[in-house]
């Protein structure tokens, strides 16, 4: 059985495990951090733990504040109220300063489950990556998290790291090289390549399965950073196969599928099938049923590759 | 590395009528910008720059240095002017205001102006920068003051209250909030567009320590600064009454130079009456 941990608690590992070796780091939360986890940190290091409330467009800036003089901030909430509420200041402040704050946000996607629309955010990638200079990435599962929230650190200036609530499969190694930008195949079939981000990459393995047993190969891509997207990987499949599918638990506005297809429609036009929320809001239900009913199943992705594989040139 | 002149009240008011004339002629310059929001602004600019901030203009990055942040970014013309006059870049500079290629935005832009702290312009947002900043302060155990000048418009940002309230919450007695209060926004007076009025009340609500002053008066500005750094526990914000468009007649307490540039009659009558 695969072990299911949820990114957000792996979140919270890390930056305790950061913490201690780096002093720079000071952590931000708006009255979320049993949830979002940094209340982990919190308890670790109360001096260079902030929350400061209700209140995110101020902890937004006031971790811009706090970066003007050389510390490192993450800060963190729900997705909706981290890029939504406060998106004027991510834009305004922290990135037209150039400045090194890390906004970590959990609780994004339909599979927040029963809070309902109001809290299950699928429109923050679209949010975060048009905004000059940022750097926006969804890991795949608990390992790839702490990888990321690692070169969060490392990387200048702002970044965008999103992160769901409920658990899901852990399906990296801890040996597996990480790099912000740079994606790797998670497995490599001739007929069709599944792009995928967050919680769609164990679903997109699973659906390459599932193709296999029909004869279909596919190559399965797991893209955790959506800017600046990996165009070398996107362009060599896509040679390789001619035909690509994109999976993401987002909005299809402006979302990975959007990236993907700029990339290849500029670079290597090949049939481009998307998986992803049309143009709804999400409702309440337990995930995996809201997984269904909003077509983000191993069963959606395997039908969009037929549909994929169906329209290569002949 | 510590700049602080310590001027008498007449060459500060020397200083304050160079820094008004640059004002002019930037803007005349321009084209565009904002005259009325910039002139209420100088003399509690220059009574900071000149007397109070510890600051390196040959080092702007020092980091113990005393921080300015303009919320009211509009009002940038002063700063720059003040900014210029300190040695920061040169004076030269102040002709390129909002051209383009030039280091002098139409708002601030802390990646290429040497001495601004954050980049700005979208209102209701320095604040909580200033509040930021003064954490790392405590933080890091120095001692640098942080200032941060509003618009009394501007206080209608609901994010001015949540940062207030989160800067009395941590206690931060090394932040200090200016107030230009010159009663007008851009479609009209205070009280007739969005009231922010009873101003100090508001802040004691938050538990801050008030300080009300003649913001053209710089005595009252000087010791302002001074109780502000000897109250502890609490921040400190100075309620300052001021004139939009001060020191030119026909600007003075007028909706219309909010943001609208002089012409080049009107700059020549205007720097006139700046002698
Ligand atoms: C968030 C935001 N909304 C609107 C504006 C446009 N704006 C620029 S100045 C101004 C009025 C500000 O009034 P006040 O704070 O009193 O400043 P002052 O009178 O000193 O110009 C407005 C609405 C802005 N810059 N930022
Ligand atoms: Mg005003």
């Amino acid at each position: 059985m695969t072990e299911m941990i949820a990114t957000r608690q792996a979140y919270g590992d890390a930056l305790v495990e950061l913490g201690e070796k780096n002093k720079d780091i000071v952590v931000l939360d708006a009255d979320l951090s049993k949830s979002t986890t940094t209340a982990k940190f919190g308890k670790k290091f109360p001096e260079r733990f902030f929350n400061m409330g209700v209140a995110e467009a101020n902890m937004m800036n006031t971790a811009a504040g706090l970066a003007t003089c050389g510390k490192i901030a993450f800060v963190s909430s729900f997705s909706i109220f981290a890029t939504g509420r406060a998106w004027e200041q991510i834009r305004n402040t922290i990135c037209y300063s150039g400045l090194n704050v890390k906004i970590v946000a959990t609780h994004s996607g339909v599979s927040v489950g029963p809070d309902g629309a109001s809290h299950q955010c699928i429109e923050d990638i679209s949010l975060m990556k048009t905004i000059p200079t940022m750097t926006v990435v969804e890991p795949c599962d608990a390992v790839e998290t702490r990888k990321s929230i690692l070169a969060a650190v490392a990387h200048k200036g702002p970044i965008y790291i999103r992160l769901g609530r409920a658990a899901v499969p852990v399906i990296t190694k801890k040996e597996d090289p990480f790099s912000i930008g740079k994606a790797s195949a998670l497995r490599n079939g001739k007929d069709v390549a599944i792009v995928a981000c967050g919680a769609l990459v164990a679903n997109a393995l699973t659906a390459a399965d599932m193709l296999s047993k029909e004869g279909i190969e596919a190559t399965v891509v797991n893209m955790h950073t959506i800017k600046p997207i990996d165009r070398e990987i996107l362009v060599k499949v896509a040679k390789q196969v001619n035909a690509v599918v994109t999976a993401e638990q987002h909005v299809l506005d402006g979302g990975l599928g959007s990236a993907v297809a700029t990339v290849l429609s500029g670079n290597y036009p090949v049939p481009v099938e998307m998986i992803g929320i049309d143009n709804r809001f999400g409702q309440s239900g337990e995930p995996d049923l809201l997984f269904k009913e909003y077509h983000l199943l191993p069963e959606d992705i395997v039908l969009a590759a037929k549909r994929a594989v169906g329209r290569k040139k002949k | 590395m510590i700049k602080s002149q310590c001027l008498d009240i007449k060459s500060l008011e020397e200083r304050a009528m160079v820094i008004r004339r640059h004002v002019v002629r930037m803007l005349a310059k321009a084209g565009s910008g904002h005259p009325g929001s910039s002139l209420s602004t100088v003399d509690l600019l220059v009574a900071l720059f000149y007397n109070k901030l510890r600051h390196n203009p040959q080092q702007p990055a020092w980091p113990d240095r005393d921080r300015f942040v303009l919320s009211k970014g509009h009002a940038c013309p002063a700063l720059y002017a003040v900014l210029a006059e300190n040695g920061y870049f040169g004076v030269d500079k102040l002709d390129t205001l909002r051209q383009f290629g030039s280091i002098l935005q139409g708002h601030p832009s802390m990646k290429i102006t040497p001495g601004i702290e954050i980049s700005g312009g979208s209102l209701g947002q320095g604040l909580s920068v200033g509040l930021g900043i003064a954490l790392a302060g405590k933080l890091d155990k120095k001692d640098y003051r942080t200032y941060v000048m509003l618009g009394d418009g501007e206080l209608a940002e609901g994010q001015v209250w949540e940062a207030a309230m989160a800067a009395s919450h941590y206690k931060a007695d090394n932040l200090c909030a200016i107030i230009d209060q010159n009663g007008l926004q851009i479609d009209g007076f205070i009280h007739e567009i969005m009231s922010s009025y009873p101003i100090p009340d508001k802040w004691r609500g938050f538990g801050w320590h008030v300080i009300e002053i003649d913001g053209h008066n710089y005595k009252a500005i000087l010791s302002a600064y001074d109780e502000a750094e000897k109250i502890k526990g609490k921040p400190t914000v100075i309620v300052a009454k001021t004139i939009k468009g001060k020191g030119v007649s026909f600007m003075e307490n007028q909706v219309d130079w909010h943001g609208k540039s002089p012409s080049k009659e009107e700059a020549e009558r205007a720097l006139a009456e700046l002698k």
